[in-house]
């Protein structure tokens, strides 16, 4: 692809034709404050925040909407610049709830933390506030749309990445929203991307609501139990619970997840958990559909008489039936060493090729 | 997948997914990707977006339709007819790839007479599909040489899937759409895990590496590295094994964190079959429906309760984290497994997991090169033979593990149970986005269930009319086998004359009606089609 | 009797409203009836006619005889048998239903290039444009020119865009064809949202043909196959009419494969606006068009780069393209003799408010103010005195009286911070409140605004919100020069021509009228119209008793004997002013 020279705050750098300014003033090391734009997502130029000035340009662009040409030249921090983009955001904060105390995304927060650093205290803009009694019913996705700053990438990676275009731009001017068609309950496939993007606290998950936020939780890089895609995700841990779970932007599934990675996690704290060997004490046909409770037919047992009574059982068999007379099926949703150990424990242990899984299911 | 290893030398996907992105035609077959495979999906929408064409053959009107520039809605069992027909347009409109085909295979002249009969009239006669479809589709796969063919169960889980395979993989030599970035044949594998639990050897006929068990020197090779004998019996699969049991020749069995009763076909017959067991052990975390009928079950540790690695649908070896203590005294699967070796007489002592994918890379070299250390940042694909190789993205890059591939002619079989007087309807199975495989995971996270908690039978508008069924009422469906009570869900995501029902509820399992007739090569079950009644 | 009558009846909508297709039927109902000879139905053809601006005498009526044209206004149904026999039978006009001078005034000081075939042919017919030269611009450039020398000509003519840029034409094309692209395309952009602004609709509804004819020639320029007109579905008539000359111009190998045997493909197609005014915006309007939400998109890239479906595009307002065949007939010199140095040609306004003649008017540019207003517009109505103009709708400013002598055109106008826009043109008198009227139109933009980014969505509503308590008498010190900071923030950070516009009647009626801004902090509203600022009264020696008051007041605050003086409580008015509207005596006074 063809370089292009372009000049940003005095510093000279080349970068490929099709880079916007905001990925040349990347390149350069300039940090540009943005809140709408994603990069993995079309641009928008909606929240205004990184204009910057061009060279024969009248009026300042949004640096992320701007290709590059030979020889611009971008100035991306003036005194007006910067003074727009407190106006801007004193706007955004005069129609804003501000109640990062009780908000689930605070610490994570990309408009807690611009507010921050541009050190907005009063707000010369106040005014009338977006109020939203009701809320979207759906059992996954927390819509709260008081927060929302119209930015437009979850509509965005709704659409572009997903493809299903659950939710929408609505109304006009100061009653803009994002919602679904006819404000109905979010019904589309909870994959939650929304809430990946959402740069505010407006799209949550339900599940992790008053779970933690940021303080005392550890996030363990790590890879999703369900289909074969193999997605990378991190979970959020907090004490010895997994409370969120989340994919990074730079893994290779884009921190892109479906249902079942997103939210899927909770069952590693099911109640229904086993957590001690059980042996049966009743007669095997009387077990399922049985209407007599599991105690009826098994009881605890501890890991020495159940290794025991495995190894006994199992030698028993292979004596008087020979080593084909046991079967093994292990599991693909063991690990790799775990299925190595389990072959290794059939065919040197038991001495059997009698090994499976469950690829053909 | 037997069948596809069979002709190219390895049965995985031979492209990654990020290379999803270059396609310029992408064809599904018998794959939902939408809902079982949605993050593949994805990058399906983005080569999309980008102006990849894509087309969909499946018995549904699946969610990936929608993006579909081709959409082929065939009737169940009948690809071979299809991708015969798409071949025989090809070859007759002259869009295959002669140099391709001249330099790397045989057997072309022989199988292009086999297709004579696939003419779009007489393919439309056996799939549904119209003569027009088949001959556009045909022209969109044959003039691309950036294709890339995606396909699931919906191709294996058939009484023919190792045919289906091989129709497949023709239709790929035959446009040279293999062995290239973005160019070939990829089949999804349906859970995290099933490519490492091949790789690692969890199958009757390989050791670990695909290395064949009824080979003295392979054999040889493995006593030695274990330091013990092995047998050279081969092995029953996971389908053989049941009914196996059943006749008493399998008297014992240890299932680690599988849960038959619910995933294979037939129900009632896996349960009576496990029931003659004489001993039973369960290794898992709930006590499934499976556990419920051993002898010993043993508390284990889920992904997050443990180190080690898994490998995915595209052969990349990543990294699995500990992030919790497991519940109670439930114990690493490792720990469990080392420990009953031991008493069986055989000790095995690694020292970490790590140490046993140290091992593993011995005795197979395609993994030589991975070690956890390179494993932090991101994962490795396999084949990885040294310690500064990078991995492969695209396999066959170098060509084939024989010189040549060869065509092999594929006969069109109808499925094993057809519609009759009585079985009117065909039952497909399959999955939907929200649950999981048998459910034991999903159905305990609250608002999966709350939101697809309920079984449910697609069927088609016009069949419910005729039948009077209302949206949402109860009614039966039962088959040879067995017979379930489940809610209709009358949409035209089935065709007329179809019915589809979701593998995850075991209150209404669909699998107690399936067929349990095997492929005879892959012995792979036919979930996807048999003969059922309504009523 | 009289050979060859042609009766013609104003057939805008402006006309049908006032009961156009009624007067029609009535001719040629009576007609038929008076006449019973069929020869006579022969010899009279009736044609329905497009506006011709003097909205404000609908229904208007021409008769023309072989000799002269009679022009009659205000006619209704149950006119047209005394015209029918006084006139047309008897040959002597019916002089007192004939327009007066007003009506005569109101087109000599106008110069009409793409209103001149309004009001003279039938839309309807493309045989009638044809007869009056239509398609030989275009028949000329397929004959003779290369696009490089339309575009030539464009630029030399120095035509600007017309839809409220004034971007000119001939360099916009020219980026366009240098561009290279498979495919191209070309939008009439034809949703005219700005409020009282309806010339696009004028001149679609009176002479589709010319637009047509322009986009084929600017398709022809930029080397494009395909158009859009994309117009507003509240314009049902221009709709019909357009979709009529669409079809006939194809029939007649206008448009189609292989244009006139040269082998140029073009085609145009309809696409309805659902009418929000963002819509109008090139860059929206190009969304919209995708079937995305008609939301503005950042500019570079800008359409003639990257337009409709990633493509080239070149958009061009109704009025911009209906110039263009007249341009290529007779010549750049003939167009650039009209106007000022950088403004060229003419330019249609929607004449407005307190105006005597208000309605359409083309005038070349360069005309002063004071002409439109006295000249054309026939002064103030009422006897009152001139306060300010707006021009430019609510993207633009006002003029005051002292600067009357302005020349209508691009850059005097910018200079006293309006614009030309559109074309809207409101006359104010001394009744309207400069502050109410920037409030109104910021009304407009807020509720208009895409949403899209946060100085126009949150912006103008926080102005809206200042506005609307200087309005009520609550805005506090500091008011104004909040409004003016954000004003100029909104204007420098805003994505589109809405948000960046949109503070201009603030900014414009504080820098002409901040006066008026400080009487209302003060708590007055100088010109009496801010009616939550009042206090209502009733002036007993005025005061009949009729009572009328007291029962339009929703707040019962009014009392008062039949016949006898009401009085007005104070504590339970709430100052909606009903009883003002109502009394016809003047005796509700207001402070
Ligand atoms: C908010 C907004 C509304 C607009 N509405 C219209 C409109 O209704 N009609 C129009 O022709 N141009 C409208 N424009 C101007 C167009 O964006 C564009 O400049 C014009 O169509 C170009 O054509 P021209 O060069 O022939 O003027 C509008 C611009 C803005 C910012
Ligand atoms: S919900 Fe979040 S992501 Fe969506 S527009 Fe609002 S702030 Fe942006
Ligand atoms: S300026 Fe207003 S109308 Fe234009 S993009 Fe921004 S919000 Fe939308």
């Amino acid at each position: 692809m063809k370089k292009l020279k372009i000049t940003i705050d005095g510093k000279t750098i080349e970068v490929p034709e099709n880079a916007t300014v905001l990925d040349a003033a990347k390149t350069a090391g300039i940090a540009v404050p943005t809140l709408c734009h994603h990069p993995k997502l079309t641009p928008f130029g909606g929240c205004r925040l990184c204009i910057v000035e061009i060279k024969g340009i009248p009026r300042p662009v949004t640096s992320c909407t701007t290709p590059v040409s030979d020889g611009m030249e971008v100035t991306t921090s003036t005194e007006q610049l910067e003074n727009l983009r407190k106006t801007v955001l004193e706007l955004i904060l005069s129609d804003h709830p501000n109640d990062c105390m009780v908000c689930e995304k605070a610490g994570d927060c990309t408009l807690q933390e611009l507010a921050y650093s541009y050190g907005i205290r009063e707000n010369r803009f106040a005014g009338e506030r977006r109020i939203y009694e009701k809320k979207d019913g759906n059992p996954f996705l927390e819509r709260d749309m008081e927060k929302c700053i119209l930015c437009g990438r979850c509509v965005k990676i709704c659409d572009e990445v997903q493809g299903v275009g659950a939710i929408d731009f609505t109304y006009r001017g100061f009653k803009s929203k994002i919602c679904p068609p006819y404000e109905k309950d979010l019904d589309c496939e909870f994959c939650g991307q929304c809430v990946a993007v959402c740069p505010t606290g407006a799209l949550t998950g339900k599940q992790w609501a008053l779970k933690g936020r940021q303080r005392g939780v550890r996030e363990v890089d790590t890879v999703c139990s369900y289909c074969g895609t193999g997605c990378n995700i991190t979970l959020h841990v907090k004490d010895n619970t997994v409370t969120r779970v989340t994919s990074k932007e730079d893994t290779w599934n884009e921190g892109w997840l479906c249902i079942k990675g997103r939210f899927g996690y909770t069952f590693i704290n099911s109640p229904d958990r086993l957590t001690k060997p059980l042996i049966r004490i009743k007669d095997r046909s009387s077990s399922l559909n049985s209407s007599n409770g599991l105690d009826d037919i098994f009881r605890e047992a501890s890991w020495e008489e159940a290794f025991d009574h495995i190894a006994s059982r199992l030698s028993d068999i292979k004596t008087k039936h020979g080593s084909d007379a046991i079967g093994g099926l292990s599991s693909a949703r063991c690990t790799n060493e775990e299925n190595y150990i389990f072959q290794k424990l059939m065919r040197a242990g038991v001495g059997t090729n009698n090994v499976d899984h469950c690829a053909r299911l | 997948m037997a069948g596809l290893a069979a002709i190219f030398g390895s049965g995985a996907m031979t492209n990654s997914i990020r290379e999803i992105e270059g396609m310029d035609i992408i064809f599904i077959i018998g794959s939902n990707t939408k809902e079982s495979h949605p993050v593949i999906a994805n990058r399906m929408i983005k080569a999309f977006r980008k102006g990849a064409k894509i087309i969909v053959a499946d018995p549904r009107r699946v969610p990936m339709v929608r993006f579909a520039e081709s959409f082929l809605n065939l009737k169940p069992g009948t690809d071979i007819a299809l991708i015969n027909g798409i071949a025989n347009v090809i070859i007759s409109e002259g869009l295959y790839n002669k140099e391709f085909i001249d330099a790397k295979t045989e057997g072309f002249e022989e199988w292009k007479n086999s297709l004579k009969d696939f003419t779009p009239e007489h393919v439309e006669k056996i799939t549904g599909v119209s003569k027009d479809e088949v001959i556009k589709a045909a022209r969109l796969y044959g003039n691309s040489r950036n294709a890339g063919i995606f396909y699931t169960m919906g191709i294996t889980q058939h009484v023919c899937g190792t045919d289906n395979v091989s129709a497949v993989a023709n239709l790929a030599m035959l446009t040279g759409n293999i062995g290239r970035e973005s160019t070939g044949i990829n089949p999804l594998r349906g859970q995290n895990n099933v490519q490492g639990a091949s790789d690692a050897g969890c199958l009757p006929n390989t050791y670990p590496g695909y290395q064949r068990v009824d080979l003295p020197e392979i054999r040889e090779k493995f006593e030695k590295a274990w330091g013990v004998s092995l047998s050279s019996n081969p092995g029953l699969t996971a389908t053989e094994m049941i009914p196996a049991a059943h006749a008493g020749k399998i008297k014992a069995m240890y299932i680690m964190g599988e849960n038959p009763v619910v995933t294979d076909p037939n129900a009632r017959h896996t349960i009576d079959s496990l029931k003659k067991l004489d001993f039973f052990v369960v290794q898992d975390i709930f006590l499934t429906e499976t556990a419920q009928l051993a002898d010993v079950v043993l508390p284990s540790t889920c992904f997050a309760e443990k180190d080690g690695t898994f490998s995915n649908t595209e052969r990349k070896v990543q990294r699995v984290r500990k992030a919790v203590e497991p519940p109670g005294e439930a114990r690493d699967d490792l720990s469990i497994l080392m420990e009953i070796s031991g008493r069986l007489g055989y000790k095995m002592e690694y020292n970490s997991p790590e140490a046993v994918i140290r091992e593993f890379g011995q005795v197979w070299p395609a993994i030589g090169g991975i070690t956890y250390d390179r494993l932090d940042k991101s994962g490795i694909q396999w084949p990885c033979p040294t310690k500064d190789h990078p991995g492969t993205e695209y396999l066959y890059k170098d060509g084939f593990a024989k010189d040549r591939v060869r065509f092999n002619a594929v006969p069109y079989t109808s499925p094993a149970e057809t519609t009759d007087k009585e079985y009117t309807f065909v039952l497909t199975t399959g999955r939907n986005l929200f649950q999981y495989h048998s459910g034991s995971m999903t159905r305990r996270v609250e608002p999966i269930e709350k939101h697809a908690g309920v079984a449910y039978v697609e069927i088609n508008p016009e069949d419910a009319k005729r039948l009077n069924i209302k949206n949402g009422e109860n009614i039966k469906i039962s088959s040879r086998r067995g017979a379930v009570e489940i809610k209709a869900r009358i949409t035209s995501t089935v065709s007329a004359g179809t019915i589809f029902i979701p593998m995850h509820y075991a209150e209404a399992s669909a699998n107690i009606l399936t067929n349990d007739a095997l492929d005879a090569r892959a012995k792979i079950p036919e979930f996807k089609v048999c003969a059922v009644k309504i009523g | 009797m009289n050979k060859n009558i042609t009766i013609q009846v104003c057939m805008g909508t402006g006309g049908m409203a006032a009961g156009g297709f009624e007067v029609l039927a009535a001719f040629e109902s009576l007609m038929r009836e008076k006449n019973i000879p069929a020869e006579f139905r022969k010899e009279c053809s009736m044609h329905k006619v497009g506006c011709r601006g003097l909205c404000a005498k609908d229904v208007l009526v021409d008769v023309i005889t072989d000799d002269r044209r009679t022009i009659y206004q205000y006619i209704k149904p149950e006119m047209v048998e005394r015209i029918i026999d006084e006139h047309i039978v008897g040959g002597a006009p019916v002089s007192e239903w004939e327009v007066d001078e007003d009506y005569h005034k109101f087109h000599e000081k106008q110069v009409k290039v793409v209103l001149s075939d309004c009001g003279n042919i039938d839309p309807e017919d493309i045989n009638a444009y044809i007869a009056s030269d239509g398609y030989k611009a275009a028949e000329k450039i397929f004959a003779s020119m290369a696009p490089e020398e339309v575009i030539d000509i464009m630029k030399k003519s120095g035509l600007r865009g017309r839809g409220g840029a004034g971007f000119p034409t001939g360099v916009k094309w020219e980026a366009c064809r240098k561009v290279e692209a498979g495919q191209k395309y070309v939008i009439c952009n034809a949703d005219e949202g700005d409020p009282g602004a309806f010339m696009d609709r004028a001149v679609i509804e009176g002479n589709p043909h010319a637009v047509i004819e322009g986009m084929l020639i600017g398709a022809y320029a930029i080397g494009a196959s395909k158009g859009y007109v994309y117009i507003r579905a509240e314009y049902p008539l221009a709709v019909e009419r357009l979709k009529k000359a669409i079809a006939a111009a194809r029939e007649c190998g206008f448009l189609g494969k292989n244009i006139l045997g040269k082998g140029f493909d073009f085609d145009i197609k309809i696409k309805l606006g659902a009418g929000a005014f963002v819509c109008g915006e090139e860059t929206a309007l190009i969304a919209s068009i995708e079937g995305q939400r008609g939301m503005p998109r950042a500019k570079p890239p800008f359409p003639v780069h990257r337009g409709l479906w990633g493509k080239p595009t070149v958009i061009n307002n109704v009025e911009t393209l209906a110039n263009i065949p007249y341009i290529i007939k007779k010549g750049h010199e003939w167009f650039s003799s009209y106007g000022t140095e950088k403004s060229k040609g003419t330019k249609v306004f929607a004449l407005t408010g307190k105006i005597k003649n208000s309605g359409l008017i083309e005038v070349p540019m360069g005309i002063t103010l004071k002409e439109i207003i006295y000249d054309i517009g026939g002064g103030i109505e009422n006897g009152k005195s001139l306060k300010a103009v707006q021009t430019g709708g609510p993207s633009g400013g006002c003029i005051t009286t002292d600067m009357l002598d302005i020349t209508m055109d691009y850059e005097s106008l910018a200079k006293v911070g309006s614009i030309v826009g559109s074309g809207g043109m409101i006359v104010l008198d001394e009744d309207d409140c400069m502050v109410n009227m920037a409030k109104y139109f910021l009304q407009f933009t807020q509720s208009e605004s895409c949403g899209k980014c946060v100085p126009c969505r949150i912006g103008t509503k926080r102005l809206l919100e200042i506005m609307n308590r200087i309005t009520k008498g609550a805005g506090k010190q500091g008011d104004i020069e909040l409004l003016e900071k954000l004003s100029n923030d909104i204007k420098a950070a805003s994505l589109c021509g809405l948000g960046q516009t949109a503070p201009n009647p603030v900014l414009s009626t504080i820098k002409y009228f901040r006066e008026e801004y400080e009487a209302h902090l003060q708590g007055k509203c100088p010109a009496k119209a801010c009616r939550e600022m009042l206090t209502y009264h009733i002036i007993e020696e005025f005061c009949k008793g009729c009572g009328a008051c007291l029962r339009a007041c929703p707040a019962g605050a009014i009392t008062g004997e039949k016949k006898k003086p009401h009085k007005i409580a104070p504590e339970i008015c709430i100052r909606c002013g009903a009883c003002f509207d109502v009394c016809k005596f003047k005796a509700v006074g207001k402070e």
